[in-house]
């Protein structure tokens, strides 16, 4: 996969353990990042590639200075990782021909509102974080950059959460107890700074000389209803996910009382028919192997931990949009008084 | 598509800002020893228009007397970025720099090969050393010039050079503008209430430029022009006149949905903690 390739490629492990404050974003990743979207977009699957740059441990920052995207498979999934790793590799080694920080600090990925806080996204993040200890993923969400406000967040796996991918995949309930993760704690947001020196501010000044853009004043309109829609629908369907993975657990539940009390019958059995023996005199039976019955196997507790991720991330969304929209609203009314 | 074009020449060049970025944090990084840097730039040409839409630098050397180019680099890097976008071909090169030189002519050469565009490469300058007190951004085509069959010269014709982006892009840049008069470099993206905030303060602004021409014209100090007077009052009468009763319920029933969802949202979180911590009682 994409995250094994590149982790192999860039061929430094860090060992102690580190915390990431903030994230430094250059200017022209940004954009990058945005083109790529852009020419790929508009298709299922998410637009995706890798971040290169520096770490910066006195201040704990995260500096991307340059990133570059990853082709994507489209129907061929047979298509070995062995040409994606080579593709890495490859344009690592060019950036390093012209002086850009060749060190793999992260990857970036595509959403759709934030419909892509799942499990690929968690494996795929721990991969990277497994080998390079400061690396985060950044999610650009394109819709909500076209309505005028530049959405571009970084994530990490929390210290509990790498502990839990690192051990084992199987999350049961005691194991989660043990770490105690909510949902909030899987995935640590970072607040991101985009930095320019002072040439690029430069250029910055003639572009917006060259290019006098309309200004998005519809970014005010009240027709805000879709928009809102969207989002309590993804919330409905994350909510039926978590209905579903809850109806599971129950089941589990059930079947691991179910398993109790099957093993305190045959116990019961066994010192019974041993009872029986002896007040006939003959030697007592073996101990039944109990184990023999097998012990239901406890559903993956991930996938709820990361539903409820999702889920309160709709429901900050949602806030956020209907404190924007009443914000609108009062305005339209203040105006409508004069 | 490009087939039917390839016989016209350049006459216009479309920048997307993320080439001149990518020119710009070049021109940062490179070497001590070298002036100067050069570079693909990658795009598409239709009807004229050759749009630029990425460019990476080629490391090279220049002396007084020769020039050479890392010629692999540059079709290694281009076979890479073909992989992602296949539809990106090479329309011509960039150096840094106010003018153009005599070795820009040999790297020409180079790039007349490699380009698609038949009737040759563009281009781009960008003035890193700010010559002139800005950075100014020029495009070129090449023209032979002289007498067929004798010596023959090359002439660089200018060629309009703007610059375009798409939406997205325009936002990303806007937001990186507002840090331009701060003092340090970094800029944290504003929270929706603030973007709100500005949207509000760009329109007042907006209503005041017009108040302002408004005033003059009726103070008789700008001449009025009739267009304008028709597209103002245009805008006038666009403002529907509604009864306010109607206003104010349109307004209420808009809050209450709003509202509405908040405490959904509430609702759900404060289920979704409580969920958990039942998960971990049992």
């Amino acid at each position: 996969m994409a995250a094994s390739a590149a982790v192999a490629a860039s061929g430094t492990v860090k060992e102690e353990s580190f915390k990431v404050e903030n994230v430094q974003v250059d200017g022209l990743v940004v954009l990058k990042i945005i083109q790529h979207c852009e020419q790929e977009g508009g298709g299922p699957e998410a637009v995706q590639g890798n971040l290169l740059g520096l770490v910066d441990e006195v201040n704990k920052r995260v500096e991307i200075t340059n990133c570059f995207p990853t082709p994507h498979r489209g129907d061929e999934e047979e298509e070995d990782s062995g040409q994606l790793q080579e593709y890495q590799i490859e344009m690592m080694r060019l950036m390093r021909e012209v002086n850009v920080d060749h060190m793999l600090v992260g990857w970036y990925q595509s959403t759709f509102v934030r419909s892509s806080i799942n499990r690929t996204l968690v494996e795929s993040q721990f991969t990277y974080q497994k080998a390079i200890k400061a690396s985060v993923v950044l999610l650009y969400d394109p819709v909500q950059t076209v309505q005028g406000c530049l959405s571009l967040k970084a994530y990490r796996l929390s210290e509990a959460a790498m502990e839990m991918c690192r051990d084992s995949w199987e999350y049961s309930v005691d194991y989660l107890n043990k770490l105690d993760v909510t949902h909030s704690e899987m995935l640590e947001e970072i607040p991101v700074k985009i930095h320019n020196s002072h040439l690029v501010k430069v250029l910055l000044c003639e572009l917006s000389r060259k290019d006098p853009e309309p200004e998005p004043v519809d970014f005010l309109s009240l027709g805000t209803s879709v928009e809102l829609e969207k989002n309590v629908r993804l919330l409905m369907s994350a909510i039926d996910d978590v209905g579903g993975d809850a109806g599971k657990f129950s089941n589990y539940q059930r079947q691991v009382a179910r398993h109790q009390q099957q093993v305190q019958q045959s116990l019961q059995k066994r010192q019974q028919e041993n009872a029986h023996r002896a007040s006939r005199g003959d030697a007592p039976l073996q101990e039944e192997d109990v184990s023999k019955l097998k012990v239901p196997q406890c559903p993956s507790r991930l996938d709820s931990l990361l539903l409820g991720k999702q889920i309160s991330g709709y429901c900050q969304d949602a806030r956020q949009f209907a404190s924007q929209s009443l914000a609108k609203l009062f305005l339209a009314r203040a105006l409508q008084d004069q | 598509m490009a087939g039917m074009d390839r016989a016209r020449v350049v006459e216009r060049v479309r920048v997307h800002p993320v080439a001149l970025f990518a020119i710009v944090d070049a021109y940062q990084r490179r070497s001590d020893d070298t002036p100067r840097i050069i570079g693909t730039l990658l795009g598409t040409f239709q009807k004229g228009t050759v749009e630029v839409k990425a460019a990476f630098p080629v490391p090279h050397q220049e002396t007084e007397d020769e020039v050479s180019v890392d010629l692999e680099f540059a079709s290694n890097m281009l076979e890479l970025h073909k992989k992602v976008n296949t539809k990106d071909s090479i329309v011509g090169w960039f150096a840094t720099g106010a003018t153009i030189t005599a070795h820009s002519n040999l790297i020409n050469e180079y790039y007349i090969r490699t380009t698609t565009i038949s009737t040759g490469p563009v281009h781009v300058t960008i003035d890193t050393a700010l010559t002139g007190g800005k950075m100014g951004i020029n495009a070129y085509r090449r023209a032979v010039m002289g007498v067929p069959g004798r010596t023959q010269g090359s002439l660089f014709f200018s060629v309009p050079c703007e610059v375009c982006s798409y939406s997205a892009e325009r936002v990303a840049v806007k937001e990186m503008l507002g840090g331009k008069k701060v003092g340090d470099k970094t800029l944290s993206l504003g929270t929706d209430p603030e973007q709100v905030l500005r949207s509000t303060e760009k329109m007042l602004e907006v209503l005041q430029r017009i108040g302002d021409y408004v005033d003059d014209v009726l103070g008789g100090r700008v001449v009025a022009d009739s267009s304008v007077g028709r597209m103002l009052s245009d805008v006038v009468a666009s403002v529907p006149s509604i009864d306010p009763e109607q206003f104010e319920s349109m307004v209420t029933s808009g809050m209450e949905d709003l509202l509405m969802v908040v405490y959904l949202a509430n609702i759900t979180q404060a289920q979704l903690s409580l969920g958990e911590k039942l998960t971990s009682i049992l």
